[in-house]
C-alpha cells in the first residue's frame, strides 16, 4: 500500500506529527528502531512539558503521546531504516524487515548522544561508561558515579543519579554550568553532589569493566588518574556533552548545515513532499515542546502537500 | 523467558551445560522493556538449541557487576558456564541480537 504520509522516528516529534496526520484522517506509518519516545524516554523527569506535572516521567508521557496517536489510526512498526528513495513522486523507504512507500515522509530521526570522544570510550560504554541514567543507575547503588556535562540534561541526570549513588561528582569543562538556573539551585542544594570545574575527562581505561580514567584540568593542564573506592571496587561514568543529529542516512541528500537538517518556517526541506521535525532540523532549542510543534506543523503541511500534488 | 535471581544464577547459568542467552534488564530500562518482546520473539525459533533467561539487575546488582555487566540492556551468551559472546547498551537490537544468536546454532 502507498501511505500518505511516512514518519522516520518515534520520539515526540514523530508522535505528534503521528497525532496530527492520524486525525487529518491520513493513512498514517510511523517507524522507530529502537523503544518509542527517543531521547526523552530515558528521562525521568520531564518538568518543562506544559502539563507534564503530575505525572513527569518521560516513560509515561511517552506512553500518553503514542496512545493517543493511535487512538486516532496511526500506525506504528518496528523497524531500522537504511535506505532511502526521493527521487520520484511516490516515495519510498527500506528498513531492515520492510519496504513502506508514501506520498509524503516526515524526518523526525532525532538526535543521539555525543561522545567525550576519548580513548578506551567505545570499549567500555555499557561497561561503565553510560548514556542513560535511568538504563543504568541502579547498578551504581551507594557507589560513586561521575557526571560528565553542564548542560541541563548532565545536572538533571546527576541530581536523578543522587537517588541512588553514595556520591555524584559534576565534571564540566569550564567553570559555570550552562544548565537552567532552577536545575542548577537544586544541584547546588544536594548535598550528594559536588563539581569539578575546568576538567575533561582524557582517557577511561579497563579491562572489560571501568577501572579508572584520567580527568585533566584544561586552565592548568595537571592530569590525575581516579580508581574507585576500594572498598566500592567500581564506579561509573555518566555523559551527557550534547547530542549529535541522526541524519547520516540522508547525507548529500538533503540540504543540511552541519548535520542537522534545513527547513524553513514550514517544516520543509529542499525536497518537496518530504519534512523534517525535532532535534534534528536546524533551530535555536531542542526539547519536547518545539519538538511536538514541529511535529504538528510538518503533518499539517504534507496534508496540504498531498492536496495540491495528488488528485483524489 | 526463564526468571533468574540472585539465588539460582549460579545454578541455571553458570554451571549449565549447553547454551544459555541472558537478558539482563531492569524496570527502569525503556530501551531493555523495547527490545524484550523482540527477545521473547526470538525464543520460539531458537529456545530447541538455547536457554533463554531474563535477570532483573535491579535485585541483583553485584551478580551483575560481577560478570562484567554494568550498562543496560546487555543481552550475552554463555556456554557451559562460560560468557562468549554479548551486545552491549547502543549496539543492542533486535538484529544485532538475531546475528548473535545465529553464530552459535
Amino acid at each position: 500500500m502507498v501511505y500518505d504520509v511516512v514518519i522516520i522516528g518515534g520520539g515526540p516529534a514523530g508522535l505528534a506529527a503521528g497525532l496530527y496526520a492520524a486525525r487529518a484522517k491520513m493513512e498514517t506509518l510511523i517507524i522507530e528502531k529502537d523503544a518509542f519516545g527517543g531521547q526523552i524516554v530515558t528521562t525521568d523527569d520531564v518538568e518543562n512539558y506544559p502539563g507534564s506535572i503530575h505525572e513527569p516521567t518521560g516513560p509515561s508521557l511517552i506512553q500518553r503521546m503514542v496512545e493517543q496517536a493511535e487512538a486516532f489510526g496511526a500506525k506504528k512498526i518496528s523497524d531500522a531504516i537504511v535506505e532511502v528513495d526521493f527521487s520520484q513522486k511516490i516515495k519510498v523507504v527500506k528498513g531492515k524487515d520492510g519496504e513502506y512507500k508514501a506520498k509524503s515522509i516526515i524526518i523526525a530521526t532525532g538526535a543521539v548522544p555525543r561522545l567525550i570522544g576519548c580513548p578506551g570510550e567505545k570499549e567500555l560504554t555499557g561497561r561503565g561508561v553510560s548514556y542513560c541514567a535511568t538504563c543504568d543507575a541502579a547498578f551504581f547503588e551507594e557507589l560513586e558515579v561521575f557526571v560528565m556535562g553542564g548542560g541541563d540534561s548532565a545536572v538533571e541526570e546527576a541530581i536523578y543519579l543522587t537517588k541512588f549513588a553514595r556520591k555524584v561528582t559534576v565534571i564540566h569543562r569550564r567553570d559555570e554550568l550552562r544548565a537552567a538556573k532552577s536545575i542548577q539551585e537544586k544541584a547546588f542544594k544536594n548535598p550528594k553532589i559536588s563539581f569539578m570545574w575546568d576538567t575533561v575527562i582524557t582517557e577511561v581505561k579497563g579491562d572489560g569493566i571501568l577501572e579508572s580514567f584520567i580527568i585533566k584540568n584544561v586552565k592548568t593542564g595537571e592530569e590525575k588518574e581516579l580508581f574507585p573506592d576500594e572498598d566500592d571496587g567500581a564506579f561509573g561514568i555518566f555523559v551527557f556533552v550534547g547530542t549529535l543529529p541522526a541524519t547520516e542516512l540522508f547525507d548529500g541528500l538533503i540540504e543540511m548545515d552541519n548535520g542537522y537538517i534545513i527547513t524553513d518556517d514550514n517544516m520543509k526541506t529542499n525536497i518537496p513532499g518530504v519534512f523534517a521535525a525535532g532535534d534534528n532540523r536546524v533551530k535555536s532549542l531542542r526539547q519536547v515542546v518545539t519538538a511536538t510543534a514541529d511535529g504538528a506543523i510538518a503533518a499539517v503541511q504534507a496534508e496540504k502537500y498531498i492536496d495540491e500534488n495528488f488528485e483524489e | 523467558m526463564f526468571e533468574l535471581n540472585k539465588d539460582n544464577f549460579e545454578a541455571e547459568v553458570l554451571q549449565a551445560e549447553g547454551l544459555v542467552l541472558v537478558d539482563y534488564w531492569s524496570p527502569s530500562c525503556e530501551p531493555c522493556k523495547a527490545l524484550m518482546p523482540h527477545i521473547e520473539k526470538m525464543m520460539e525459533s531458537y529456545g530447541d538449541k538455547i536457554k533463554f533467561t531474563g535477570l532483573d539487575i535491579s535485585k541483583a546488582r553485584r551478580l551483575a557487576i560481577g560478570q562484567k555487566v554494568m550498562g543496560l540492556p546487555v543481552i550475552a551468551i554463555y556456554k557451559d558456564g562460560e560468557k562468549i559472546d554479548e551486545v552491549v547498551a547502543g549496539d543492542a537490537s533486535k538484529e544485532s541480537v538475531e546475528e548473535m544468536i545465529k553464530k552459535f546454532v
